[in-house]
């Protein structure tokens, strides 16, 4: 099998991944290709990146980037890769993943990584439902909407990711969708170079499942939703920044400072290390 | 992926007249690069196009879908939207390069 | 304190998860993430202490699940990586044990048992785990258990468990009732230099030539590690030997399944340790591990003293389960006695190799092992 090497972003992706499996017009594409973009506008040193999946149609990319990758249990991309980071502090470790995957089953490793600011950086693909097993609800499908499991309509409230990611102590949190495609690649950047523990949630369109439970319509239908509901505003107050049918609010939602888990750590082994030599 | 046809549609220069400056502008010259057999054909290259550069062909990859073709090179600003937005990396632009103008305005 | 002086070697008066704990050191692990659960919060404590004193790392998870998916991430970024727990929480880690087992990652985990099932009595020791520590994922795989019967032994083990995980690519467990766990008897620890220490496979070709599943004569694959270039993918599906998943194809599935339990299977001979004591002669035998072991030892004593020909053997591996010396057992005695501190576990195993030889269990629930007295009357009607 000849496999021509015709995009310039070829370069970043295993031969033997492609082509996805995602399907027409699916999010994951675009958050693909603007994470690797970002890869290449960055130049990173891509030996010493770890990409780490989870369990959902997402998890399948940490199988298509050219990079070291695992993709672990469902719900469990983030303490792993917390492993990886505290065992090889020099390595970048990026979690991508989907929202039941990281705020269903995965939740309590979230806000934890989160509490500690953990250096590692965790990309959303907030989708609404579970895409992977045909449409069931998540922790963000939205109020009353008629999924698999809520075939009378979900009665959840659900959540505010962005503002559960603020309340736990991410030092970046951002949102956008993927039709701001561009913005996405320059936080993804932006959460690639920032010490601590990033959050960039991507508002993501899943046409063929969850589109089916909304009667959305085309891939383009889905897209439209997202420019005309979307709204930019930097540095919103987190806690207002629900998503509605009507209102998507989008942007750099925090950006501060704070030492980190590792920071700390080698500060604490640093202080034990050389009271043991002084002597006792 | 075998069977992944690349086509190139170029920008033809339409300079007939050199202008006094035109060692110090630049003609922007666009070169879409369109992998037919990656698109699924959700349209979203076609659509969101700023100049409208885009539109759905007749012809069925082997995904049985109708890959976009160019409509107009000339009204393509090299924005990059299209390829930014492509879930599958199946178009990409790129401004034509001097050597490549050159080499065509020689012919 | 570096890395070099990691092993406090001497003599020392120690618990079994003191011995645990400082066996994990010796051997040359650098991340332990774990979770306090009585009775094996001493084991996390010790480590705790430790770790930093070697400049390495110690973390304190949010719950078990992420203890173990941690470990992972630790082994798979190059480190010497273990666990301790309880019951509870060893339930909790079966499903990334699994992940351990299909990633081929090596690492350990320690399972001080106490009373179960569920909360049970956390207080008190139990031998209740054995069965779960082989089957308590989901899936045909194989893992290597090890179970000490003293202090000594706590720590011997755990540098033997890193070995076996190490050489293995394979979960270890260490199976401790809760008494070795907790009781103080005199260890020794030798010279670093006197320690036996195994480490992975290192890949032998470049990165473009390296499959990360790709088997050497011992089914076993060499192993590259995050950050050296190899860019490898690791996945919990089935998977190729380049590491791609392959969820559709029957044959990659057979050959991965078997080839994961096979890696310990054929090479049982060289995994399975067992201890016999006077059983060149023995007529009956007493089958037993753990602290039980130690009581077994007592009244093996005891019967030879009243004439009967008695004899021990102490299982040091419990999984692979030592099913040749078991059955050669069987057929030069009358009787096996076994001992165990649950309902009625590795006596299963014991009595499938056994065949027509008659087992005669003694079970025992709640904290104490079996009086030597117990074990004795049994023999006698073993005979």
């Amino acid at each position: 099998m000849v496999v021509e090497t015709a995009h310039p972003l070829d370069v970043y992706l295993r031969e033997t991944g492609m082509h996805h499996i995602w399907c027409t017009g699916c999010g994951n594409g675009i958050l693909l290709n603007s994470f690797v973009t970002a890869l290449k506008e960055l130049e990173l040193n891509l030996d010493k990146l770890v990409v780490v999946s989870g369990i959902g149609c997402i998890g399948r990319i940490a199988g298509y980037i050219n990079t070291d990758s695992f993709h672990t249990t469902h719900g469990r991309p983030i303490p792993f890769a917390v492993g990886v980071k505290l065992a090889n502090p020099e390595l970048k470790v990026v979690v991508i993943s989907g929202d039941g995957d990281l705020f269903a089953i995965g939740g309590n490793h979230f806000i934890h990584a989160a509490r500690r600011n953990m250096n590692i950086q965790v990309i959303c693909v907030n989708n609404f439902n579970y895409g992977m097993t045909g449409g069931q609800q998540g922790p963000t499908t939205p109020l009353n909407v008629s999924t698999s499991t809520t075939p009378y309509g979900n009665i959840e409230h659900p959540f505010n990711l962005v503002h559960l990611a603020a309340g736990s102590g991410a030092v970046y949190v951002a949102r956008w969708t993927t039709l701001h495609v561009r913005r996405l690649t320059e936080s993804i950047k932006k959460a690639l170079q920032k010490d601590g523990f990033s959050f960039v949630e991507v508002i993501s369109q899943c046409p063929e499942i969850y589109g089916k439970s909304t009667k959305i319509g085309l891939p383009v239908d889905f897209m439209n939703w997202f420019k005309r509901a979307s709204e930019i505003q930097h540095f919103s107050d987190p806690a207002k920044a629900e998503i509605t049918s009507d209102r998507i609010p989008l942007g750099e939602f925090v950006d501060i400072e704070k030492p980190t888990y590792e920071t700390l750590l080698r500060e604490r082994i640093t202080q034990v290390q050389s009271k043991m030599q002084g002597g006792t | 992926m075998s069977g992944m046809k690349a086509v190139t549609v170029e920008k033809k220069s339409n300079l007939w007249r050199k202008p006094l400056d035109a060692d110090k502008t630049r003609q922007l010259q666009a070169e879409i690069t369109i992998i037919k057999d990656r698109c699924k054909g959700c349209g979203y290259c076609i659509a969101y196009c700023p100049k409208e550069v885009l539109e759905e062909s007749e012809e069925i990859n082997a995904r049985g879908v109708h890959p976009p073709k160019v409509k107009d090179i000339n009204k393509c600003a090299v924005c990059g939207y299209c390829t930014a937005i492509c879930p599958d990396l199946a178009i990409f632009v790129k401004e034509k390069t001097e050597e490549k103008k050159e080499a065509e305005n020689k012919k | 304190m570096s890395e070099k002086n990691r092993a406090l070697s001497g003599k020392h008066f120690y618990s079994g998860d003191l011995a645990c704990a400082e066996g994990a050191l010796a051997a040359g692990c650098r991340f332990f993430a774990g979770y306090p659960i009585t009775p094996a919060t001493e084991i996390a404590e010790r480590m705790a202490r430790r770790l930093p004193q070697v400049g390495a790392t110690y973390i304190q998870m949010e719950d078990e699940i992420a203890s173990i998916a941690a470990v992972i991430g630790a082994s798979y970024a190059g480190l010497k990586a273990m666990t301790a727990t309880s019951g509870p929480g060893f339930s909790l880690m079966q499903e990334n044990i699994g992940l351990a087992v299909m990633t081929e990652t090596p690492c350990v985990i320690v399972d001080v048992m106490r009373g179960g099932p569920s909360t049970g009595q956390p207080t008190m020791a139990g031998q209740q785990d054995v069965m779960q520590a082989k089957w308590g994922s989901h899936g045909d795989y194989e893992i290597i258990a090890l179970t000490p019967s003293s202090v000594q032994e706590a720590f011997d083990l755990t540098v033997e468990a890193f070995n076996y995980a190490e050489t293995y690519r394979v979960p270890v467990m260490v199976m401790m009732d809760a008494i070795v766990g907790h009781m103080w008897e005199k260890v020794i620890i030798p010279p670093l230099e006197q320690i036996v220490i195994e480490n992975r496979k290192k890949p032998a070709v470049p990165p473009s030539e390296y499959m990360p599943f790709k088997p050497d004569k011992d089914l076993v694959p060499p192993m590259a590690v995050f950050g050296e270039g190899y860019r490898f993918h690791a996945t919990g599906l089935t998977h190729e030997e380049d590491g791609r998943p392959r969820t559709e194809s029957i044959k990659v599935q057979q050959r991965l399944v078997q080839r994961l339990c096979d890696k310990i299977r054929k090479n049982s001979e060289r995994i399975v340790k067992v201890k016999p004591m006077m059983m060149e002669d023995a007529d009956v035998a007493v089958i037993a591990y753990g602290i039980e072991s130690r009581a077994a030892l007592s009244a093996v004593r005891k019967a030879r003293n009243a004439g009967i020909k008695a004899g021990l053997l102490k299982l040091v591996t419990l999984w692979p389960f030592p099913e040749k010396q078991v059955s050669e057992i069987a057929r030069n005695t009358k009787a096996i006695i076994m001992p165990e501190m649950n309902y009625g576990q590795m006596v299963r195993e014991v009595e499938r190799a056994a065949k027509n030889t008659p087992v005669i269990f003694l079970p025992k629930l709640g904290e104490e092992p079996h009086r030597p007295e117990e074990i004795f009357e049994a023999m006698k009607v073993g005979i």
